[in-house]
This record gives C-alpha cells, structure tokens and sequence, in this order.
C-alpha cells in the first residue's frame, strides 16, 4: 500500500522540489499543502488526517508559521518531522545552546544578558573579540563580530533601538579560532547522511551557504560522528542540519537546525539525501 | 508556460513551474510565486522575507 504523506510549505526551495521528485520515485503519495492558503479549526481536528496523511514534514521558510503549525498537527494525533520538542529547541539558539551543554556536547562559550549595560559586563568577561547573534534566526542574519568596545556598544545600541523584544536577549559567544571554514552535517534519524566544510564567501566571515558560502566534502571522522549524533539525539532528533567548528581543542557543536536546507550538502557529496528523508519519514509511519 | 508580472506587466516566460515555486521577473527583477488558480497557473508578488526566515 502506497504511504500518504503530506510536505507543509510556504515557499518551494531547491529542497522542497528534490523532496517532492524523491517521492515520487520511491512512489510515496506526497501531498502537498501551502500553509499560506490553509487555516485549522482547533475545535474539529479530526479532519486533519484526510489532509495531512500519516505523517506531515513540516518545510516552512517561516519559523514560526512551522512551528505553530507543528503544535497543531500534533494535537490532531498526526506525526510531525521535526517534533515540536526539537523544533522549538533548535528555532532558538538560547534554548539550543543549554541542550547541548546539558547533554555534554562540546559547545562555544556563551553569556546571555537582558540588558545593554549587563551586556557590556559580560562581554568585559568573555573577552574580545566576540560574536553577538540574535537568538533567532537564520542564514547568518545579523550575526555581528564584535572586535572592541566600542563595536560592541555601537552594534549594542542599535539593538535596543529594534522593535523585536528578541532582539534585546542578548546572546554571546567566545570568537573560535577556527579556520576560514565550518562543517554542515545533516543527520536522518540515526545517521550523519552528509558531511560538508562550508568556506566562507571571498568578502565574508560568515560560512553560510545562502551568504555566498562554498561547500566541499568533508570526512565524517568518529569524533565528529559520534558528537553531531549525540548533539541530535538532544535536540529530539528528526532531519537536522548539525553545524560544527573546529577549535584547537577539537570539535565544537555550535548549532542545530531543524529545516535543514541541504542543497550545498547534496550537490557537494552526492548523496541522496531527499530519498534518505523520504524513507526515514515512512520507517517512522510504520512504527 | 507564459507569465504577465504582476509589478510592471512585463511579460516573459519559464518553464517547467511547478505550485508555490519562486520565479523572478526578467523585466524588473521583482520575486514572484507561481500560484495555481483554477487550474491555471498564474503568478503573484512573493511574500517579503520574514526576520525569523530560514532553516
């Protein structure tokens, strides 16, 4: 019997349209559901199952609108990849950063402060330089260096001015010494599908593929295997985009993402990785 | 598949579009999403990126 999924979009990426492509291959019914032109009654879920299938990926562009949409779903009784659980940890870098310290998993030094003032204080500990990043967000966006205090109190201050109470968490980390270079894994489940290095754009700091990055293979070597596993397995596990850097005191997991966009990790090693998820969606049906 | 933009009524041409995916107008570079509107596809201005946009 041919299973029925459904891909909740709002947006249709490079990723959505290799999902879509994958399933059809593996002759998996993929229902496709806008969640732009879409609205639940939260008073008659039952109705859900017919639209959703089995078991719903939930590929939203919009934090947020995927994450709300998961806490729905779920309540229906229909099976979301990823989980609410691992969607809200990994939507905030805050709550991500705490999981994996708590989990073992070696991770940047980081402080967090609610003020401008107590910011500076903490950043007089931590040291310069630092890295100032909203807790969240994606793609690199407003990811700040901060070389000095002076950089820290000007970058500081415009972000009192934002109107995003969010903007105000301050969250800070320690600069790595890492090469010009991160490592992308996306983990399916129980496996580190692909492994990339990520090298920075020629005029930027940031290794993010949509800033211009390029990506390379990287070697899946047992110290990073077992760390990105274990870094997922905290989060909740489900399809994820494990980052890492390479400090001189070997490998730290700096974030975890949970609708990992893996085009740059696909075209640089060849792995299949829309099918991998496809299958693994349908293995967690059957169970 | 032939398409007018919705911001400066050029019109141009893409192919192979599927639902919900992003096609850019040659004329004045503007995001527009391809939509199905019965049964026709058709194409509107895209949603501006969101702050909490991404993976």
């Amino acid at each position: 019997m041919s299973r029925s999924l459904s891909l909740i979009y709002d947006r249709i990426r490079v990723e959505e349209k290799e999902l879509i492509s994958a399933a059809e291959r593996l002759g998996v019914n993929l229902k496709l559901v806008d969640a732009k032109t879409f609205h639940f009654d939260l008073n008659s879920l039952e109705k859900e199952k017919s639209v959703f299938g089995e078991l719903a990926l939930e590929r939203c562009i919009s934090y947020f609108r995927g994450l709300h949409i998961t806490a729905i779903l779920e309540n229906a009784g229909i099976p979301v990849i990823n989980s609410f659980k691992t969607s809200s940890i990994c939507g905030n870098k805050l709550l991500t950063t705490l999981t994996l310290i708590k989990a073992g998993v070696p991770t940047p030094k980081t402080v967090i402060a609610f003020t401008l003032e107590e910011a500076l204080k903490a950043l007089d500990e931590i040291g310069y330089p630092a890295v100032l990043k909203p807790i969240f967000g994606s793609w690199g966006r407003l990811i700040a260096p901060l070389k000095d205090r002076e950089t820290a109190l000007a970058l500081l201050e415009h972000r009192e001015e934002m109107s995003n109470p969010l903007y105000q968490i301050y969250y800070i980390q320690e600069m790595v010494e890492r090469p010009p270079r991160d490592i992308r894994t996306v983990v399916v489940g129980d496996e580190v599908v692909a492994a990339i290095y990520r090298y920075a754009a020629p005029d930027d700091w940031r290794t993010n593929i949509a800033r211009g990055g390029r990506a390379e293979p990287c070697k899946l070597t047992p110290e990073l295997e077992e760390l990105v596993l274990k870094a997922a397995r905290a989060v909740g596990g489900g399809v994820l985009g494990v980052d890492a850097m390479e400090s001189p005191d070997g490998i730290l997991i700096h974030e975890v993402n949970s609708t990992v966009e893996f085009k740059g990790a696909m075209m640089a090693t060849g792995v299949d990785i829309p099918s991998k998820i496809i299958d693994y969606a349908i293995k967690q049906v059957k169970k | 598949m032939k398409f007018t933009c919705p911001e400066c009524a050029a019109e141009f041409e893409v192919e192979d579009v599927i639902e919900g995916e992003i096609v850019t107008c040659p004329e004045c570079g503007a995001e527009l999403e391809v939509v199905l509107d019965d049964d026709k596809f058709t194409v509107k201005v895209a949603e501006k990126a969101g702050e909490d946009w991404g993976e």
